[in-house]
């Protein structure tokens, strides 16, 4: 079982979230081409290795997170925008 | 250069009936299906990943095109990535036209393939069984049938008692959560032994004149003046006008080298099989809705799969998630099998695109192509990929039949549209 560390509930089991995948950043959609648009649609980096994504706690708090995970291992750490957050 | 054994020795000789019986008799050993090779220091076409669609390329440039002079290079064994790992299913009963016809053609490359190959392949076409458990499912049915036809392709709907009639031991009644509706019947599709077409494909490839590497890790591609020069490899630096990214899961991380990106990310799929039983079920079998599919091996093994991880990732470790939604799915389809035991998991990586079709052919820079985005579904392409990347390679044209698969469709907002026939059935 994987745990993925929600900064409102703690560690929880990762069945109890929805994965969103890598940030990416998006385009003023008024000054964009379509070219630019789609990249930010469909293009992602795919790295295998830590990198940061976007995980949603569907099945509890319905809040939105970053969690640090190592692709290749699956290893989960917290965001650092997220350490000290616990209350 | 590293001594590696059995170098560039006399060809091997053809497998038959008689070969089989002399060996048999004698005791004596099999000759290698294929050789090893000192690494050149440039080849005309270099293939990255020694999958089915690697080694199907270098087979069909040898004797479509007579182009031998081609290295084929895996960082790990021939077969290893998905390759091997997949559930081996073939059909073409897809949605789009262009992958309708696309898929059709690899079949009919399978049908004759163990006579073109000299390797029985296990072709079992068995046919091919996609339950709808809801109208909306029947309606997507209904429309990918008719899509079929207009191909040519045998695909239609039946209803809950010819599924019975195919299948006894499922729950046709209205019992289960879910209960079956009817289903798509596609009698063409049906299962192979994926491993037999690897060495296949890589023993034919070697007969005709191809190198093949294992253990050859490209670490870096050189492109200069928006040209490919050749690639960087654990085994040296190697020249080539052309270099074919063929790597499926890993394929993202090879376009960067070149500086070309994709829209592919990673999943894992999983799958599993059981112990081996008398033969009971004659067709492949899919359910959407409960995500699973199920065929029987020659061997009587079940071969049971799924939809993808639900997130991306490079690591082929199994998960007991898996295992339990497995089997709790495939009792609601068969609850007659519930003492059976499962023999082994496994996971391979996919090479998810947004629309669930293949991305082939040129890229922005010279020379470098790209075999790639073959997600759940790729195995049975291999032939009719590695027919039509050759000709793109031999005569520097997109053959007519991968044209709506370019990589270019996706700035141009033209995506395919395959997810209602490829999500859950591979
Ligand atoms: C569990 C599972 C079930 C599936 N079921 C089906 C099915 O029923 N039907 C179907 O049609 N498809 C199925 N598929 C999909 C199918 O297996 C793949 O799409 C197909 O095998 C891809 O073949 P390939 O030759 O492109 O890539 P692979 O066979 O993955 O080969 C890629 C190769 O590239 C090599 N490589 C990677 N990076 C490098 C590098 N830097 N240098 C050198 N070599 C490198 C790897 O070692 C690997 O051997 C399934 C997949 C899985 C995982
Ligand atoms: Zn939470």
């Amino acid at each position: 079982m994987m745990l993925i560390p929600c900064p409102w509930c703690g560690p929880r089991d990762a069945a109890e979230f929805a994965y969103l995948g890598e940030p990416a950043p998006r385009p003023d959609p008024t000054a964009a081409s379509p070219e630019q648009w789609r990249g930010y649609l469909y293009l992602r980096h795919n790295v295998a290795g830590p990198g940061t994504e976007r995980w949603y706690h569907r099945m509890g708090c319905r809040r939105h997170l970053l969690v640090e995970r190592d692709t290749t291992t699956n290893e989960v750490r917290p965001h650092r925008s997220h350490v000290g957050d616990e209350s | 250069m590293v001594e590696r054994g059995r170098r560039t020795g006399p060809r091997p000789g053809r497998y038959s009936a008689l070969s089989l019986l002399r060996h048999g008799v004698t005791g004596q050993a099999w000759p290698a299906a294929w050789r090893n090779h000192d690494m050149r220091r440039g080849y005309r076409v270099v293939i990255i990943g020694g999958g089915v669609h690697g080694l199907a390329t270098a087979y069909y440039l040898a004797r479509n095109h007579q182009i031998t002079d081609v290295a084929v290079l895996d960082k790990g064994y021939l077969g290893g990535g998905g390759s091997g790992r997949n559930t081996a299913i073939l059909r073409s009963n897809y949605l789009t036209p262009e992958g309708v016809r696309f898929y059709d053609r690899s079949l009919q490359l399978y049908r004759g393939l163990a006579a073109d190959l000299n390797f029985n392949v296990m072709f079992s076409r068995k046919g091919h069984l996609t339950l709808a458990h809801s109208d909306a499912s029947l309606r997507t049915m209904r429309w990918r049938a008719e899509v079929n036809k207009l191909s040519g392709v045998d695909s239609d709907v039946v209803g809950p008692a010819d599924v019975k009639r195919l299948v006894p031991h499922i729950d046709t009644s209205d019992r289960p959560r879910y209960p079956i509706l009817g289903a798509l019947y596609h009698p063409p599709g049906g299962i192979i032994r994926h491993d037999a077409v690897v060495w296949g494909y890589a023993r034919a490839a070697d007969h005709l004149g191809a190198h093949l590497h294992q253990h050859t890790e490209v670490t870096g591609i050189d492109v200069s003046g928006g040209r490919v020069r050749g690639v960087r490899t654990t085994n040296g630096d190697v020249a080539a006008d052309v270099v074919v990214n063929a790597t499926a899961g890993w394929a993202t991380l090879v376009a960067d080298m070149a500086g070309v990106r994709l829209p592919v990310q990673t999943f894992p799929l999983q799958a599993a099989v059981t112990e081996p039983v008398k033969p009971f079920l004659r067709t492949v079998v899919v359910s959407g809705t409960l995500h699973v599919y199920v065929s029987q091996t020659a061997r009587g093994e079940l071969v049971f799969g799924a939809s993808v991880d639900p997130f991306a990732s490079y690591s082929t470790q199994g998960s007991l998630e898996f295992t339990e939604g497995l089997a709790s799915h495939v009792l609601q389809l068969m609850p007659s099998l519930s003492s059976l035991r499962l023999l082994r998991q496994w996971a391979g990586l996919c090479d998810m695109t947004p629309d669930f079709a293949p991305i082939m052919g040129p890229t922005d820079v010279d020379g470098f192509l790209v075999d790639v985005g073959w997600g759940t579904y790729g195995f049975k392409a291999g032939p009719v990929s590695g027919e039509a990347m050759a000709e793109c390679i031999a005569t520097g044209r997109t053959p007519e039949i991968i044209s709506s698969f370019g990589l270019d469709r996706f700035a141009r907002g033209e995506l395919l549209g395959e997810k209602g026939a490829a999500a859950v059935g591979h």
